[in-house]
């Protein structure tokens, strides 16, 4: 695939809710495309569909209607199963409370997405080593959760979702949670990976300045993309 | 790391609660195997009881014995198909503390009596041929490290020969075992021929009557015939059937068990309410981690495996530490006490497989909903969740 074709492309996606009788329309008819090696920040105020718009592209939540194309492949109508295989060979998730197995240790942790994959013994040990590298956080393997701060947290959650070598990594305020300068070197390390590494990154933020990091700034309200502007 | 490494971390990741369950767990098979060993020794007999086979003894008590002639008229009464006699014998082996229960028999009469009891043909003729040959019951032969040809002196309590000596020698020339687990093999048998020609006095004497009928049916008409015969004699008899005898046994055993099952039954009605919501607890605990852990990838059949057998992981595992513990306080510690009047007391292998059905039962019960539970976590709404 050559870089100029969109990783993603949105076609007339709409979700609504229903309330009883009422129907909420969170966006309607939205067409979009996101390219290969993206870095794109998404703002808008509270509740206008951000983390609704991120569970669409990562196949966790369908479309009322409309069309996802992941790689040129649909993928909204996609059953159960083929869509868990999709999402554990193709996307990478970040939340913002990290989401980490509280039972295992930081290593075990990152290991989780590679007892999907058909990665083993030596080879998955040193995948887990290398992306806990990559995170720079290799001494903390032998640590549970609990003993890290939030930013070690997002390491390695971070370290988790890049292990199986996804294409895309969706971000829902990754640094939510964080004090800037922790906000700051998880930001530094998604945009290493984005400009090293060539994944494409979509991350949802309300912090302005979280938003600089990335290429591409939108602004989601009322369920239409105002763009901000490109810095290429 | 791999699945089985989940479903432990998850079991263990409340150490006390895990343990609590365990411990439950495990009571409920050490009960369910120290009372299912106790009521299986208690009820063996009443297995093997055959439907034709009734028994003389003597009205007074059937501690005293009646003269040989009964036997030849029993044996002559009509729909008796065969008769035979035993004598109670007593006796101990080398030290008065090791008690074996020993016979002394009309061999070939009370083997066709017997037809449970069995050996290889060879040992049979060798039996029939020997004067002084000890029958003995496979678990003896176990139990004191005897084989076939050694000599083997058993001490009398209450017979003693006629030079004077309470000490009779004998020779193993056959052993013999049960066709089934359920019939005992823990006694000794000898010629009776032999025990009357040595004795210093009561001599041409038999303990009790043996006899098959021709047909069930008429059981109770010859108990009548023979007890009729013998009244207002010097020894009148009362001959009632082995079933008969052993229907009284087992209605009372029948209550036992009914109690011993309402008893083991309930503890496990207990358990599986306490385990079931525990689990379904647990698992709603961690409903944003199978969120998650859905969200990577995993399926929902697998996400259902790995909480099922978590459940299945912890009835086994106390399960079985609850037999194990069984099974050494019956074998090894109440068996031994008891083996003077509960001979043969053991964990056999039918109630531990039974115990093990009842674990993966348990295990699968208190497992379904929980897996169910997890299978289902709509992963949007649970990591709406913060
Ligand atoms: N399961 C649901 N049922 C009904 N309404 C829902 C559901 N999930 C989300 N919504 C509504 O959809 C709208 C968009 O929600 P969403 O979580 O995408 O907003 P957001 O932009 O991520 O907000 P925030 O910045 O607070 O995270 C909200 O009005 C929310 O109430
Ligand atoms: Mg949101």
């Amino acid at each position: 695939m050559s870089k100029t074709e969109p990783l993603y492309v949105l076609r007339g996606l709409s979700k609504q809710y229903s309330r009883g009788k009422e129907t909420i329309p969170i966006f309607d008819g939205l067409d979009m495309e996101i390219a290969n090696g993206e870095f794109m920040a998404i703002m808008g105020p509270s509740g206008s569909g951000k983390t609704t718009l991120l569970n669409q592209l990562g196949g966790i939540d369908a479309p009322t209607t409309g069309e996802v194309i992941f790689d040129g492949r649909r993928i909204d109508n996609l059953g159960q199963g083929a869509l868990a295989k999709w999402r554990s060979e193709n996307v990478g998730f970040i939340f913002q409370f990290y989401n980490l197995m509280p039972t295992l240790t930081a290593a075990q942790n990152v290991e989780l997405p590679l007892l999907l994959s058909p990665v083993k013994g030596a080879e998955r040990k040193k995948r887990v080593a290398t992306a806990l590298d990559i995170v720079g956080i290799g001494d903390r393997a032998k640590h549970y959760p609990r003993q890290l701060s939030g930013g070690q947290q997002q390491r390695v959650a971070i370290a988790r979702a890049i292990v199986a070598d996804p294409k895309v990594l969706l971000c829902d305020e990754p640094t939510g949670d964080l004090d800037r300068t922790s906000a700051d070197e998880v930001l530094e390390m998604l945009q290493l990976l984005n400009t090293k590494m060539g994944k494409t990154i979509i991350m949802v933020t309300h912090d302005p300045a979280a938003a600089k990091y990335a290429k591409t700034e939108l602004f989601l309200d009322k369920g239409k993309f105002i763009k901000k502007g490109s810095k290429k | 790391m791999n699945d089985f490494t989940l479903v432990l971390k998850n079991l263990f990741r409340k150490k006390l609660r895990a343990i609590l369950l365990l411990f439950s767990i495990l009571s409920a098979f050490l009960i369910f195997g120290a009372l299912g060993s106790f009521y299986k020794v208690f009820t063996a007999g009443v297995e093997v009881a055959a439907a034709d086979r009734l028994i003389t003894v003597n009205k007074i008590n059937f501690t005293v014995s009646l003269p040989l002639a009964y036997v030849n008229r029993v044996r002559s009464i009509e729909g008796v198909r065969n008769a035979s006699h035993a004598s109670w014998f007593g006796g101990y082996y080398q030290d008065p503390r090791k008690q074996v229960q020993t016979f002394a028999i009309e061999a070939d009469t009370y083997l066709a009596a017997y037809s449970e009891l069995v050996m290889p043909d060879e040992q049979r003729k060798a039996f029939m041929e020997t004067r002084d040959c000890l029958l003995t019951g496979i678990d003896l032969v176990d139990q004191y490290g005897w084989k076939l040809g050694d000599s083997v002196p058993i001490n009398s309590n209450i017979w003693q020969k006629k030079d004077g000596s309470s000490v009779w020698e004998f020779t193993i020339c056959a052993i013999f075992d049960g066709d089934k687990e359920t019939v005992p093999a823990n006694y000794l048998m000898f010629h009776y021929d032999y025990f009357n020609e040595n004795l210093a006095f009561a001599r041409d004497k038999a303990g009790w009557i043996i006899l098959n009928s021709e047909d069930p049916a008429m059981n109770d008409d010859i108990s009548k015939q023979i007890d009729t015969l013998f009244a207002n004699s010097q020894a009148e008899t009362k001959t009632s059937t082995e079933s008969a005898f052993n229907k009284a046994f087992l209605q009372q055993m029948g209550n036992i068990g009914l109690i011993l099952s309402s008893v083991i039954g309930a503890a496990f009605a207990t358990i599986l309410m306490i385990v079931g919501t525990t689990m379904v607890m647990a698992v709603s605990e961690r409903t944003k981690e199978i969120a998650v852990m859905k969200t990577l990838g995993f399926r929902t059949g697998r996400i259902f495996r790995l909480v099922l057998s978590e459940s299945l992981l912890l009835a086994l595992l106390g399960g079985l530490i609850g037999l194990g513990i069984a099974w050494a306080l019956v074998d090894l510690a109440i068996g031994p006490a008891l083996s003077g009047f509960l001979p043969g007391m053991r964990l056999t292998a039918d109630i531990a497989l039974l115990a093990i059905v009842l674990m993966l039962a348990l295990g699968l019960i208190t497992g379904i909903l929980p897996a169910l539970k997890a299978m289902n976590v709509a992963i949007v709404d649970a990591l709406g969740k913060n």
